[in-house]
C-alpha cells in the first residue's frame, strides 16, 4: 500500500523514463538524480530532466515463480535488467514475450502497463515493463 | 585505538522457533555469551543490536530498548543501539562494537543480533526481504531479492564465470557443514542433484540455492585485548572490521559479476590486518543465495575469477580438505538466516573456530578466520578478520 502523492512525485520516471544527465560529465542516470555522484559540487545545478532511450537490449534476466501479492496472479513472469540505448541499466518486467525464448542480448522496448493495485478501490499503480522490440 | 578481543560467545538454534519470542531468543544468545566470557554481566557498559526489520517481522520497534530491559541491562542504564543495514546488520553491529571498545569510549561491549521472522507468512517475509533491494525501482518495479540474484548467476554463467552446476555447489558446501553443526536449522547433507531438481525460485535459482527463513539469535562479548585475561583464557584478537558501501540498486552497476563492495571491505581488512587472502584458514561467508558464495570467494580474493566455483564443486571449501574451509557452521544456507543475527553468528563460529571448540567441525590449526555479512546485492558489506592468540 502506498499513498497517492508517492505515486504521483514518481510518475515522470514511472510513465515515460524520465531521468537525469549530468551537464558537467554527460553521465545519464536512470531513476532521476539531483546530484551527480561523479562530479559532487562541480556538477550541482548542471543536472537536469532528461529521458532515457525506450528501446535497448537485455543484460539479464529471471522468471520468478515466487512472487509478492500483488503479482501472484501473473506467476510465472519475467524481470529483465535491460541496457538502453544510451547505455544506462533499467530494472523492469519483460511482457508479450514466450519465457522460453527470453535470452540475453535480446532487443526490447519500454511499454507501458498497470504495475499493481493497491486492493479493489486503491491507487493503481502503472509504469513501464519492456516487450520485444518488433 | 586500542586492540579489541572477542571474550565469549553464544546463539540459539536457528529454525522455525514458534515456542520462542523475539526477547527470548534475544536473552538466551545474550546468556550463553555471558556465560561463555564468565561474566555476570554488570561489567558491560554498551550494547549494540543488529536487527533488520522487527517493526515489520514482529510489529516491534525500539528493540534496543526491549533487549536492554530484558537482559538486565536496563538496571544499569548503560546505552543499547539498534544497527540496520539489511542483510548486513549483524556484520554492522559487530563492527560497531569493536569501534567502540577500540576507541575506549567503552569497556565491555556486548554485541547482539537477532531475527524473529516465522510469526508472518512467507509472502509476507519474502516482501519485507525484498525491500532491502531499491524498494522504489527494484522491489516496485516487481522484482524480487531472489530474482536479482538469479540475474547476477546468470550473467556469471553467461560470461563463463561459472557454471550452474558450480554456483549449485555452494549449497551442498553448506548443507555438508550443517550436519556438523548442533545448532543449525538444516543437519543433513544434500547431493547437487536435490538443489538442481528443486522447485523454482527465480529462474535459474531454486528452493535450495536460496537461504530458508529463520528464528533466531546470537551475541559476542568484547573487551580490549589487554583486557581480555582477566575475564577468560579462551578468547581471540579482532585483527579487523572493515565495511564498504556500493549503490542500493543493482542496475546502477556496470559490471553484476562482482561486488565491489566486497573487495573494498576486503582490501581494507587484509591492509588493517597486515595479511593477505592466503593468510586466511576458514571463512564464514554471506550465501543467502548459492551465486553469492560465488561473489564471495572471488571478491574477498580466496579464489580468482573463474576459481571459485571451481573450489565449491570440488569439496576443497569442506573442512580439512582445502586451504580454507568455507561456512563450516553451515553458513545461511544450513546453518540458518535469522537476518540480524547472521553476521553476528558467524563472528561466534570463527571464534569457536580460532580457540578450538568448533568439535566435529573444527578446521585444524586456523590462525586467521574472516567473517563477511552483505546487505542486499553488496549494497553494504563488512569484511572481519579474527585471530588466534
Amino acid at each position: 500500500m502506498s499513498s497517492v502523492a508517492r505515486e504521483w512525485r514518481e510518475i515522470p520516471g514511472r510513465y515515460n523514463l524520465e531521468g537525469s544527465k549530468c551537464g558537467c560529465c554527460g553521465q545519464v542516470y536512470f531513476p532521476r538524480r539531483d546530484f551527480c555522484p561523479k562530479c559532487r559540487r562541480d556538477g550541482i545545478g548542471k543536472v537536469s530532466p532528461y529521458k532515457i532511450d525506450r528501446s535497448g537490449e537485455i543484460f539479464s534476466f529471471s522468471i520468478v515463480y515466487e512472487s509478492p501479492e500483488c503479482n501472484s496472479f501473473l506467476k510465472p513472469y519475467a524481470v529483465a535488467l535491460v541496457k538502453t540505448g544510451d547505455g544506462a541499466l533499467v530494472a523492469g518486467q519483460l511482457v508479450d514475450v514466450d519465457l522460453e525464448k527470453i535470452s540475453i542480448g535480446m532487443p526490447v522496448r519500454a511499454v507501458l502497463r498497470k504495475l499493481d493495485a493497491d486492493g479493489a478501490s486503491g491507487v493503481i499503480h502503472y509504469g513501464f515493463k519492456f516487450a520485444p522490440a518488433l | 585505538m586500542r586492540e579489541v578481543a572477542v571474550i565469549g560467545v553464544g546463539a540459539t538454534k536457528f529454525g522455525e522457533l514458534w515456542e520462542k519470542s523475539f526477547r527470548s531468543l534475544g536473552l538466551e544468545a545474550g546468556m550463553k555469551a555471558m556465560e561463555d566470557a564468565n561474566l555476570s554481566g554488570s561489567e558491560v557498559d554498551g550494547l549494540f543490536i543488529g536487527n533488520m526489520s522487527a517493526g515489520r517481522f514482529i510489529n516491534q520497534q525500539h528493540i534496543d530498548a526491549l533487549i536492554a530491559d530484558y537482559s538486565g541491562m536496563a538496571t544499569n542504564h548503560i546505552p543499547a543501539t539498534r544497527v540496520e543495514a539489511g542483510g548486513a546488520s549483524g556484520g554492522v553491529a559487530f563492527r560497531q562494537g569493536v569501534m567502540a571498545v577500540a576507541s575506549g569510549m567503552h569497556d565491555v561491549v556486548l554485541v547482539g543480533g537477532a531475527e524473529k521472522m516465522t510469526d508472518l507468512d512467507d509472502t509476507s517475509i519474502n516482501h519485507i526481504m525484498d525491500s532491502t533491494a531499491d524498494a522504489e525501482w527494484e522491489a516496485g518495479m516487481g522484482l524480487t531479492l531472489a530474482s536479482l540474484h538469479a540475474m547476477i548467476a546468470r550473467r556469471l554463467i553467461h560470461e563463463g564465470v561459472a557454471t550452474r552446476e558450480e554456483i549449485a555447489s555452494v549449497a551442498v558446501n553448506s548443507h555438508f557443514h550443517g550436519e556438523l553443526n548442533p545448532g543449525a536449522q538444516f543437519r543433513k547433507a544434500v547431493p547437487i542433484e536435490t538443489v538442481l531438481r528443486s522447485g523454482p525460485v527465480a529462474d535459474p535459482l531454486g528452493v535450495f540455492d536460496c537461504a530458508p527463513i529463520s528464528d533466531g539469535a546470537a551475541a559476542v562479548v568484547l573487551c580490549p585485548l589487554s583486557e581480555a585475561k582477566r575475564y577468560t583464557d579462551r578468547y581471540v584478537k579482532v585483527s579487523a572490521v572493515a565495511q564498504a558501501s556500493d549503490t542500493l540498486a543493482l542496475f546502477q552497476r556496470r559490471d553484476i559479476t562482482r561486488f565491489g563492495a566486497t573487495a573494498a571491505a576486503a582490501e581494507r581488512a587484509y591492509a588493517a590486518a597486515g595479511i593477505s587472502a592466503s593468510d586466511i584458514s576458514v571463512a564464514e561467508v554471506h550465501d543467502d543465495y548459492t551465486v553469492s558464495g560465488i561473489l564471495a570467494l572471488q571478491d574477498l580474493g580466496i579464489c580468482a575469477r573463474g576459481e571459485a566455483g571451481k573450489a565449491f564443486l570440488s569439496g576443497a571449501t569442506r573442512v580439512g580438505s582445502g586451504k580454507v574451509a568455507v561456512n563450516t557452521s553451515g553458513g545461511l544456507k544450513a546453518r540458518g538466516y535469522p537476518i540480524g543475527a547472521a553476521g553476528v553468528a558467524q563472528i561466534a563460529e570463527i571464534t569457536e573456530q580460532l580457540r578450538g571448540t568448533a568439535d566435529k567441525r573444527q578446521v585444524k590449526d586456523a590462525r586467521y578466520g574472516l567473517a563477511q555479512s552483505v546487505g542486499g546485492t553488496g549494497s553494504a558489506v563488512t569484511v572481519s578478520i579474527l585471530e588466534a592468540v
